[in-house]
C-alpha cells in the first residue's frame, strides 16, 4: 500500500469532512438557506470525488492513518478501486437528488418545518455513506453504519411512522448483531483493522462466528431475502428523494461491508456451504421479491420490492467470484459483474424513484390503475423511467446488462446453472413488472390533466437513467479503477 | 476510412434520432427533412461500400467494454446483403410513413424510435460477433415496441403485450445460449469460427437448438409466430417495416450467421443440425400458407403469408449445398420487396378506401389502379410467377433441395406455391374483374398522394427487377452468389 | 480470550452474555415496542460488558485500552439511536394510539 504523497490532496479526509460541516451548517442556517447548501457543496463533491478517482487510478490505493495515528490504535481510510466507485456514485446520486429536492424539501421565501429538517439529515447521511466506502476499521465501520441508519430510519419517518420503527427495530437488531461480531473478533486478534486482520490466519473457529454474526447484521440492514421485510414500506412510503438514497446508496453500504468482510478480511473461512447459501438467499431475493413487485398496485411499491429482487443479484458473487476464473480467463468475470450491477442498479433505482415523485407530484398519487396517459403529459419523466427500467431488466445497451453478463458468464463457465436460470429468469419477471407501469403510461390517446411539473426537474432523473445506460457503453474507465487494490480473492475465489 | 465506415453507417440513424426526439411536434418540414436526409445519406454510403467489399474490402470496427465483452462491427458480404435491402426499404418505408401520418399526433416520438430501430437493424446488419448480435437484437426489441403501441388503444396496446412477452422470452433462451458457448469458446466472432470441439457433440446441438430456438421467435417459425398477426394491430407503415425488413429478417438473418459463421456447413452435416430444422422451416411454409387461406381480412391474411414466407429463408440456409443457400439468402432480399409492396398497397387501400376485408376488393382494381398494379405484380411474385422475384428464389431453393438429397422439399415448395395461388390470385380477380358495389361514377379519380402511392409502385418495380436482371452481378441473386462463393471456397 | 482469566474479569463476561441473554429474550417475546426497545439496550449493555472483560489482559499487565475507547463510543452510538427509536414511537402512540407493530402482510405492503 502507498501512502499518498506528502502535500496531497486530502480527498479523502475531505469526501467526510466537508458533509458534516455541511451538516452542522444546515443546522445553523435553517431552513431558508439549508437547501441551497447543496448546489455548492454537490460541485465540490464531484469534483474531489473526480480528483480521488484520478488518484487511486494512477497512483495506487491510498490508505490515510487519521491524525498520523497507526493502526491498530488509529483509524485507517481506504481509498482503493472499489471504495472509489462507490464514492463517484454517492457524489452523483447525492447531488442529482439534492437538486432535486430542492422543491419539496426547498424553502420559498419562508422556512418551513421539512426545510429545516430535511438537510441536516441529508449531509449528515453523505457524510455516513462516504466513511463507510472508505472506512478501514470495522468498528469505524459500524459508528458510520449506525449514522446511516440514523439518518435513514429518521427520512422514512417522513412518510410512515409505522415503517420508519420497523425499519429501525430490523436495523437496531442487525447494528447488535454486527457489534457482536466485532467484539468476539478483538478478542480473538486485538485489531480491527482490516489491512491487519486480512493478515491474521489465527483461530478459525472465533473469526468465523465473528464473520457469521457481523454478516448477518449487515444482511438485515441490507434487506436480503427472507429479512427484507421492512424495506418495501420504508422505501415505498418515504418521499420520492429519500426513497432513491435509501434504493440507490444506503443499502450498498451496508453490502460494501460484507464485500469487505468476505473478500478482505477472512476469505478462508468462508466455506462453499456458508457462500452456497448466500447465493440461495440471493436466488430467493431475486424471484420472491420480483412476484411480489408484480402484485404491487402503485408504483413506489412496485420499485420498491424490485429493489429487493435486485439486491439479489449482488450475492450471487460470493460462489461465483473467481471460481470459474482457470476458465474464463479472457472475461472480467463476477466480482467486477456483481460491482457494477451495484452501481447501475443505483443509478436506475435513483431514476426510478425521482421519475415516480415527479408522477405523484403531477397527479397526487401513484396508482398505477389510474395513471394512464402520464407518459403524454410527462414524456421525459417516462422515458427516464422506461430507460431505468432497460438497466434494471438487464438489456443492452446498459450497465445491467453488462452485469449480467459477466455473471451469467461466470455462473455457466462454473456449471452452477441454477444461478444462471435464476438471473434469466429475475430478468423476465423484472420487465413484466416493469411493463405494467410503463404500458398504463402510454394508454389512450388524451393528455391528462396534471400539476405542473417544471422541464428541468424531469431532466434529472433522465439524466441518472442515462447515466445508468452509459454505464454499460463507457465502461472501461469505472471498470479500470475498480481493479485497482481489488482483492485477490476477487479473482481466484473464495471457496478455493 | 475503412475503420469509419462502420460508424458512419451506424451514426447515420442514430443521430437522427437523437435530434428527432428532442424536436417538437410543430417542426414537420425539419424533421421530414432529417429522415429523408439520412436514409439518403446512408444509402449513398451502403452504396460506396458495396463497391469496396465487392472488391474483397474488410470494414472492421471494434469498441472495449470491460475485458471480455466488446463490440465489433464488421462489414462483411452478407452484411452488406442484409444492410442494402434494408437501407433502401427504409428510405422507401419512410416517405410512405411521413405520407401515412401527416396530420396526425406524437410524430417525433414516432420518427424518434423509428430511426432508432434503423440504428439496431444496422447493427444487425453489422455485428462481427455473436455478443454485438445480441446486443442490437435487443435494442431493435425494446425500440420497436413503442412503434407498435403507437395509437394506443386496447388494441395495439394488447398487441404490443404480446410482442414483448414472446421476444422477451426468446431473447433470454439466446442469451442463455450464448453465454453457454462462450462460457467454454470464448467470444465468439463470425470472421473466425469458435472452437467448438470443446464442448461435447450433445451439448454442441443443445447450444445449437437453443440459439435457433431463441431467434425462431422472432423469425415467427411454428410454433411461436402467433405474436405476429397480433401486431398487426400496429400502423401500416410499422407493420411494412416489421415484415419485410426489420424484426421477422433479424431473426431470418441471425439463423444464417449461426448456421454458416459459427457452427459452419460442415458440423452442421456432421452433427445432422440442418434436417430438423429445414422440417420445422417446412411445416411452417405449409401451416402458414394454410392459415392465410383461412383469412378473410387481408393484413390477417399478409400476415400469416409472411410467416411462410420467412421459412423459406430459413429452409434454404438449413439445407446443405450452394444452391439452397443461394436460395435462401437471395429470398432475403426478394421477400423483403415483394411483401412490403403487399404491406403498403393494402395500407393505402385501408385509409384512402376503407378497404379491410377481402370481400371488399370487388373493382377496386379500376379505381386504384397503381395500387393495385404493385399489389397484384408482389402477390404474382410470391406465388412465383417467372421472371418475378420469388420465382428465382423458388427456384434454386428446388434445384438446392434436390442437390442436398431432400426432394421432398420441392413438394414443400409446389404446394406452398398452389396455397399461394389460392388466396392471391382470387383477391386479384376480384380486384380486377368484379364489379364493386358502388358504381364507377363516384370515384374521383385520385387515388391519393403521391408519396402515398408511389413507394409501393417503386418496390412493385423492383420485384420485377431484381427477377429480370438477376443475372448482373450487383443483382441480389449476384451478390448472393458471391457470398455463398467466399463461404464454400475459402 | 484473554491469557489467565482471573475470576472477575470471567464473572464479567458472563455477567455480559447473560445479559445478552435476557434481552434477546425480551425482544423476541415482547410485542409492545418500548419492551423491544428496552431488550435492546439490554443487549448492548451485555455486550459492552463482555467487550470490557475481553479486554483485560491478566493481572499486572492492566487493560487494553481500546475496548473502553470503543466502548464509550457504543454507549454513544446506542443512546441517539435510542433517543430517534423512542420519539418515533412517542409518534407512533400520538397517531394511532398504540405501540406495536401489526404483522406484516408480504405483498400489499402498507396501505398508507
Amino acid at each position: 500500500m502507498t501512502a499518498p504523497l506528502p502535500g496531497a490532496f486530502p480527498a479523502l479526509e475531505l469526501l467526510i469532512v466537508l458533509p458534516l460541516a455541511a451538516s452542522l451548517l444546515a443546522i445553523l442556517l435553517g431552513g431558508r438557506l439549508a437547501p441551497r447548501i447543496v448546489l455548492l457543496l454537490g460541485p465540490a463533491m464531484l469534483v474531489v470525488t473526480a480528483v480521488l478517482a484520478f488518484q487511486i487510478q494512477t497512483q495506487g490505493p491510498v490508505r490515510v492513518e487519521i491524525g498520523g495515528w497507526e493502526a491498530p490504535l488509529g483509524i485507517a481510510l481506504i481509498g482503493d478501486g472499489l471504495a472509489g466507485v462507490f464514492l463517484v456514485l454517492t457524489a452523483i446520486v447525492m447531488t442529482a437528488v439534492g437538486v432535486f429536492a430542492q422543491k419539496p424539501f426547498g424553502s420559498e421565501g419562508a422556512e418551513t418545518t421539512e426545510s429545516y429538517t430535511f438537510w441536516p439529515l441529508y449531509f449528515a447521511m453523505w457524510a455516513a455513506l462516504n466513511a463507510v466506502f472508505c472506512g478501514g476499521d470495522l468498528f469505524n465501520l459500524y459508528v458510520a453504519l449506525e449514522l446511516l441508519t440514523l439518518t435513514a430510519v429518521a427520512m422514512v419517518a417522513y412518510g410512515s411512522t409505522r415503517a420508519a420503527l420497523r425499519y429501525l427495530l430490523f436495523a437496531l437488531a442487525g447494528s447488535l448483531a454486527y457489534l457482536m461480531g466485532i467484539v468476539l473478533l478483538y478478542s480473538a486478534t486485538g485489531t480491527l483493522d482490516i489491512e491487519l486482520l486480512a493478515r491474521q490466519d489465527t483461530i478459525e473457529a472465533t473469526r468465523m462466528v465473528s464473520g457469521a454474526l457481523m454478516t448477518a447484521g449487515l444482511l438485515a440492514k441490507t434487506a436480503l431475502f427472507p429479512l427484507h421485510g421492512w424495506l418495501p414500506p420504508a422505501h415505498g412510503s418515504a418521499p420520492a428523494p429519500a426513497s432513491a438514497l435509501l434504493s440507490s446508496l444506503v443499502i450498498k453500504a451496508s453490502f460494501v461491508i460484507i464485500v469487505r468482510i468476505w473478500f478482505d478480511v477472512m476469505p478462508d473461512v468462508a466455506g462453499t456451504v456458508f457462500v452456497q447459501l448466500l447465493s440461495i438467499l440471493g436466488a430467493g431475493a431475486v424471484l420472491y421479491g420480483s412476484l411480489l413487485a408484480l402484485r404491487q398496485t402503485r408504483l413506489k411499491m412496485i420499485i420498491a420490492y424490485s429493489t429487493v429482487a435486485q439486491l439479489g443479484y449482488l450475492f450471487f458473487i460470493f460462489p461465483l467470484a473467481g471460481g470459474a476464473a482457470a476458465e474464463t480467463p479472457w472475461a472480467a468475470g463476477a466480482w467486477s459483474g456483481g460491482m457494477f450491477h451495484a452501481l447501475a442498479h443505483g443509478l436506475a433505482k435513483a431514476a426510478m424513484f425521482l421519475a415516480a415523485g415527479l408522477v405523484i407530484e403531477a397527479l397526487g398519487h401513484d396508482r398505477i390503475d389510474d395513471i394512464k396517459g402520464i407518459a403524454r403529459a410527462l414524456p421525459l419523466t417516462m422515458f427516464a423511467f422506461g430507460l431505468a427500467a432497460v438497466s434494471l431488466m438487464g438489456l443492452p445497451p446498459s450497465g445491467g446488462f453488462l452485469a449480467k453478463y459477466l455473471m451469467l458468464t461466470a455462473a455457466l463457465a462454473d456449471g452452477q446453472i441454477g444461478l444462471a436460470l435464476v438471473m434469466l429468469a429475475g430478468g423476465l419477471l423484472a420487465a413484466a413488472y416493469l411493463f405494467r407501469p410503463v404500458n398504463r403510461a402510454l394508454a389512450g390517446d388524451y393528455v391528462p390533466e396534471v400539476a405542473v411539473v417544471t422541464y428541468w426537474r424531469q431532466l434529472i432523473p433522465l439524466g441518472l437513467a442515462l447515466l445508468s445506460v452509459a454505464l454499460g457503453i463507457i465502461s472501461e474507465p469505472p471498470y479500470d479503477l475498480l481493479q485497482v487494490g481489488r482483492s485477490k480473492v476477487a479473482v481466484e475465489g473464495i471457496d478455493d | 476510412m475503412t475503420d469509419a465506415m462502420p460508424i458512419l453507417l451506424m451514426l447515420c440513424p442514430l443521430v437522427s434520432a437523437v435530434i428527432i426526439f428532442f424536436l417538437r411536434e410543430e417542426n414537420e418540414r425539419l424533421r421530414t427533412t432529417i429522415n429523408i436526409g439520412s436514409s439518403l445519406l446512408k444509402l449513398g454510403l451502403v452504396a460506396w461500400t458495396l463497391e469496396g467489399v465487392g472488391r474483397g474490402v474488410i470494414y472492421e470496427y471494434r469498441l472495449e467494454f470491460v475485458l471480455g465483452l466488446y463490440m465489433l462491427l464488421r462489414i462483411d458480404a452478407l452484411a452488406l446483403l442484409f444492410i442494402a435491402l434494408s437501407s433502401f426499404l427504409w428510405l422507401v418505408t419512410t416517405v410512405y410513413a411521413i405520407a401515412y401520418f401527416r396530420g396526425t399526433a406524437n410524430l417525433s416520438r414516432f420518427f424518434g424510435f423509428f430511426n432508432l430501430c434503423v440504428f439496431a437493424t444496422t447493427g444487425i446488419a453489422l455485428s462481427g460477433s455473436l455478443i454485438s448480435f445480441f446486443f442490437f437484437y435487443e435494442l431493435l426489441t425494446l425500440s420497436t415496441w413503442p412503434l407498435v403501441v403507437h395509437k394506443g388503444d386496447h388494441e395495439s396496446l394488447a398487441a404490443g403485450r404480446t410482442y414483448l412477452g414472446y421476444t422477451m422470452v426468446g431473447s433470454a433462451v439466446l442469451l442463455f445460449a450464448i453465454v453457454w458457448m462462450e462460457g467454454t469458446t470464448g467470444p465468439v466472432e463470425f470472421v473466425a469460427p469458435p472452437e467448438l470441439d470443446k464442448l461435447s457433440g450433445t451439448a454442441q446441438g443443445a447450444i445449437f437448438a437453443l440459439l435457433v430456438a431463441g431467434l425462431a421467435v422472432k423469425t415467427a417459425i411454428v410454433p411461436v409466430h402467433s405474436w405476429l398477426p397480433k401486431a398487426m394491430a400496429a400502423p401500416a407503415p410499422v407493420t411494412a417495416l416489421l415484415h419485410a425488413v426489420a424484426v421477422v429478417k433479424a431473426g431470418a438473418f441471425g439463423i444464417v450467421r449461426i448456421i454458416y459463421d459459427v457452427y459452419g456447413i460442415d458440423r452442421m452435416a456432421e452433427h445432422s443440425l440442418g434436417v430438423p430444422l429445414a422440417m420445422a422451416a417446412s411445416v411452417t411454409i405449409i401451416y402458414g400458407s394454410l392459415k392465410a387461406l383461412q383469412q378473410t381480412d387481408i393484413k390477417r391474411m399478409l400476415a400469416f403469408s409472411t410467416v411462410s414466407q420467412i421459412s423459406y429463408i430459413v429452409l434454404g440456409a438449413s439445407l446443405p449445398g450452394p444452391f439452397a443457400t443461394i436460395g435462401g439468402l437471395v429470398h432475403l432480399v426478394h421477400q423483403g420487396l415483394m411483401k412490403i409492396t403487399l404491406f403498403f398497397a393494402a395500407g393505402v387501400l385501408a385509409e384512402r378506401r376503407g378497404v379491410h376485408s377481402v370481400s371488399q376488393m370487388a373493382g377496386i382494381g379500376r379505381r386504384m389502379p397503381l395500387t393495385m398494379l404493385a399489389f397484384s405484380v408482389a402477390a404474382l411474385g410470391l406465388i412465383g410467377v417467372p421472371p418475378l422475384a420469388g420465382f428465382v428464389s423458388k427456384w434454386y431453393l428446388g434445384i438446392g433441395g434436390l442437390q442436398a438429397g431432400h426432394p421432398w422439399v420441392i413438394l414443400v415448395l409446389a404446394a406452398s406455391s398452389l396455397l399461394n395461388a389460392a388466396y392471391f390470385l382470387p383477391l386479384i380477380y376480384r380486384a380486377w374483374f368484379t364489379e364493386g358495389p358502388d358504381s364507377l361514377e363516384q370515384y374521383d379519380g385520385k387515388e391519393g398522394p403521391t408519396a402515398l402511392i408511389l413507394p409501393a409502385v417503386v418496390t412493385a418495380f423492383a420485384t420485377l427487377g431484381v427477377g429480370v436482371l438477376a443475372g448482373f452481378a450487383f443483382s441480389p441473386l449476384g451478390w448472393a452468389s458471391l457470398i455463398v462463393q467466399r463461404e464454400y471456397i475459402p | 480470550m484473554s491469557g489467565a482469566g482471573l475470576d472477575s474479569a470471567t464473572l464479567f463476561a458472563l455477567t455480559g452474555a447473560i445479559l445478552i441473554g435476557i434481552g434477546v429474550y425480551g425482544f423476541i417475546v415482547h410485542a409492545h415496542l418500548l419492551r423491544r426497545i428496552l431488550a435492546f439496550n439490554v443487549i448492548g449493555s451485555g455486550i459492552f460488558l463482555m467487550f470490557g472483560a475481553l479486554g483485560f489482559r491478566g493481572a499486572g499487565n492492566g487493560t487494553d485500552p481500546v475496548p473502553q475507547a470503543l466502548i464509550i463510543t457504543g454507549i454513544v452510538v446506542a443512546l441517539s439511536l435510542t433517543a430517534l427509536a423512542v420519539a418515533l414511537l412517542v409518534k407512533l402512540a400520538e397517531e394511532e394510539g398504540g405501540a406495536t407493530l401489526p404483522e406484516e402482510q408480504p405483498g400489499r405492503g402498507e396501505a398508507e
